[in-house]
């Protein structure tokens, strides 16, 4: 849809155009107004998590009520032992969620996108019978609610006795019809039948001709793609809330989650704070590296067809 | 399906029109391959996403008690689920958010976008990742976070107001919790929205804003008059993001009930409704009801938006 509909503009739109230069040249100077709204949206968009940053070097005394307050630092300093109770705690469950998580969402990930990069070439490329009426069922599948099959998929993971092993999360993550979708109308826009068509007549088979002429041109929707589906099954709470029981397999979406239902269960219960607060800042890390540092990438991506 | 021709005669219909190919037996054989690379994704498709919805509404036909043991009912649970008030209310309560929280989602998203837009400083880099970065944040841990924030021990809610001289409002009151829980989804995907209709915008051929300029167009005319219909396939897109969002909204409800336990009920959205019908109650046919149920109304509201809009959206 939109993502790429504006791809054959885009191009020439990049290079012939210097927003700057055009604004400043009219009103003879940089937009105080525009920075100003900017500024403001980035104080409310970057509160949060710099309170969590804050908090994570905090004992559960200095968050209730430490020197600095809750939006700067305290005089102690106590990252490095909240880091140690995450070790502490259950015998470190903490780094066994966190390695469920990067487990269920890099083979989902991963898996969903492989899926996708075959399944959107295939579509785009072969008009095989049956092609209209599947792709038809696929985009009628992108307006299912996908928590709506959480209680069926449990049931049916039940009956074949997958509940609760790392298969219950993992599986129902390889599918991403939003994914196949992107990669049809990419791959249809970024393939030349011609390109193919050449390969073949030099004697490749189809399957070579897919990995050496088609995958290349596919990278940035794959990129794309692999970023949205990695954040999907990471961010996944439903799903592993229904069909996992046993702690150790939790992800760590789920298992603070416990930790602070814990916390919250009054004098029964345990303040967990200081080790929610830093679990979730340690959490929440990879997931921003990882933006950052392929941004050239997925920005190139949701307005795939850039980088062509 | 009109979703199918609707959604699939956007621009690029350039499918590869076999009539016009050399409809030869070689090129007919070659098509086959089509199914070996369609066919994993499939079985998957066939395997969780096919069978458990037939499998959910065979079950929602049946119901199933210690007595009785399973027994056939029809619709009955689905005259159940529409007649049920706790399902009714969770409903309304997802359509009251759906009117709210879509509207300030986009608005935030597309003013931001339309700003960044027309800067092209190191600072609108910055913001532009920085509005962004929340969507890299799992929605159970901003929803922890928010928790934290909204929360009258740990919150900066009473110092910030206490520099006006004002007590903090209580975020996680029964009244204000509405609010608080808008609050915590746009800055979750506001970020995520705007990005995608920057792209969008910096796909416009500026040639278009030149004209208009030399028409003398203000910078405000050019935003609202040229910009915003250009992006309009993409705004549709959005909002029916946001809608099926939305609609199973659960992840930060479920999560805030632990601090907000009084103001959210353990039946606040259908989502959550059908969760513990089934893990508490083990009630699963009528969960499947539920779950099909709203499957149903989310496909049906998303089908119609995209009707109603099919002339802003481009499509047909």
């Amino acid at each position: 849809m939109a993502l790429v509909t504006e791809t054959p503009e885009l191009e020439g739109g990049r290079k012939g155009r210097s927003a700057a230069g055009r604004n400043r040249a009219r009103n003879g100077g940089p937009r105080i107004g525009s920075h100003i709204f900017l500024l403001i949206l980035v104080i409310y968009f970057i509160t949060p998590i710099w309170w969590l940053t804050v908090a994570s070097t905090k004992d559960t005394a200095g968050l209730f009520g430490g020197s600095g307050g809750p939006l700067w630092f305290d005089d102690e300093f106590h990252f490095f032992s909240n880091i140690q109770g995450l070790f502490e705690r259950q015998d470190g469950i903490y780094w066994r969620w966190l390695g469920n998580s990067f487990l269920y969402a890099i083979s989902g990930g991963v898996g969903a996108t492989i899926l996708a990069v075959f399944a959107g070439y295939g579509f785009a490329k072969y008009n095989f019978r049956g092609r209209g009426p599947f792709f038809g069922l696929l985009l009628g599948a992108v307006m299912v609610p996908l928590t709506a099959l959480v209680i069926p998929t449990f049931v049916l993971l039940s009956s074949v006795g997958l509940v609760n092993t790392i298969w219950a999360v993992i599986l129902p993550s390889l599918l991403s019809p939003f994914g196949v979708y992107l990669m049809r109308v990419f791959a249809q826009e970024a393939v030349p039948d011609e390109l193919l068509d050449a390969a073949r007549i030099d004697g490749a088979g189809e399957f070579r001709t897919f990995v050496q002429i088609a995958l290349p041109l596919l990278r940035p929707a794959i990129v794309t793609v692999l970023l949205l589906s990695v954040v999907g099954t990471w961010n996944n709470f439903f799903l592993p809330l229904a069909v996992l029981s046993d702690p150790l397999l939790l992800p760590v979406t789920v298992g603070l989650n416990g930790w602070q239902a814990l916390s919250n269960a009054g004098s029964g219960g345990e303040a967990l704070w200081n080790l929610i607060t830093t679990g979730a800042f340690l959490s929440i890390i990879p997931l921003i590296i990882a933006f950052l540092s392929l941004q050239k990438y997925w920005q190139g991506g949701l307005s795939l067809g850039s980088l062509k | 399906m009109a979703t199918t021709t609707a959604l699939s005669s956007a621009p690029q219909a350039k499918t590869p029109a076999p009539a016009k190919h050399r409809p030869d037996k070689n090129y007919r054989r070659r098509q086959r391959w089509g199914w070996v690379f369609v066919a994993p994704f499939a079985a998957i498709f066939l395997t969780f996403l096919i069978l458990p919805l037939v499998y959910a509404f065979r079950m929602s036909l049946f119901t199933s008690t210690l007595a009785t043991g399973t027994k056939f009912v029809g619709a009955d649970n689905y005259l159940k689920a529409f007649s049920d008030p706790i399902f009714l209310q969770g409903l309304a309560t997802v359509a009251k958010f759906a009117l709210i929280m879509i509207p300030a989602q986009m608005l935030i998203a597309l003013l931001a976008a339309l700003v960044l837009d027309n800067l092209a400083t190191w600072a609108s880099k910055f913001s532009r990742l920085m509005i962004f970065v929340p969507y890299a944040v799992p929605v159970v841990i901003g929803a922890l976070m928010w928790g934290f924030l909204y929360s009258p021990r740990f919150g900066p809610a009473g110092s910030i107001f206490g520099i006006f001289g004002l007590a903090a409002p209580e975020f996680l009151a029964q009244d204000s919790i509405f609010g608080s829980l808008v609050n915590i989804v746009t800055w979750q995907w506001a970020g995520y929205y705007m990005i995608i209709i920057y792209a969008a915008l910096r796909g416009i051929d500026p040639g278009i804003y030149e004209a208009a300029v030399l028409d003398g167009a203000s910078d405000r005319q050019i935003a609202w008059r040229i910009k915003v219909p250009m992006i309009s396939s993409s705004l549709v897109m959005v909002v029916i993001f946001a809608l099926i969002g939305t609609l199973q909204f659960f992840t930060e409800p479920q999560v805030l009930r632990g601090v907000a336990q009084g103001a959210i009920p353990t039946s606040y959205t259908p989502n959550m409704y059908a969760f513990s019908l089934a893990f508490s109650y083990s009630q699963f046919n009528y969960a499947s009801a539920i779950s099909f149920a709203l499957g149903i109304v989310v496909f049906v509201f998303s089908f119609l938006f995209l009707f109603l809009t099919r002339k802003q959206s481009g499509l047909k």
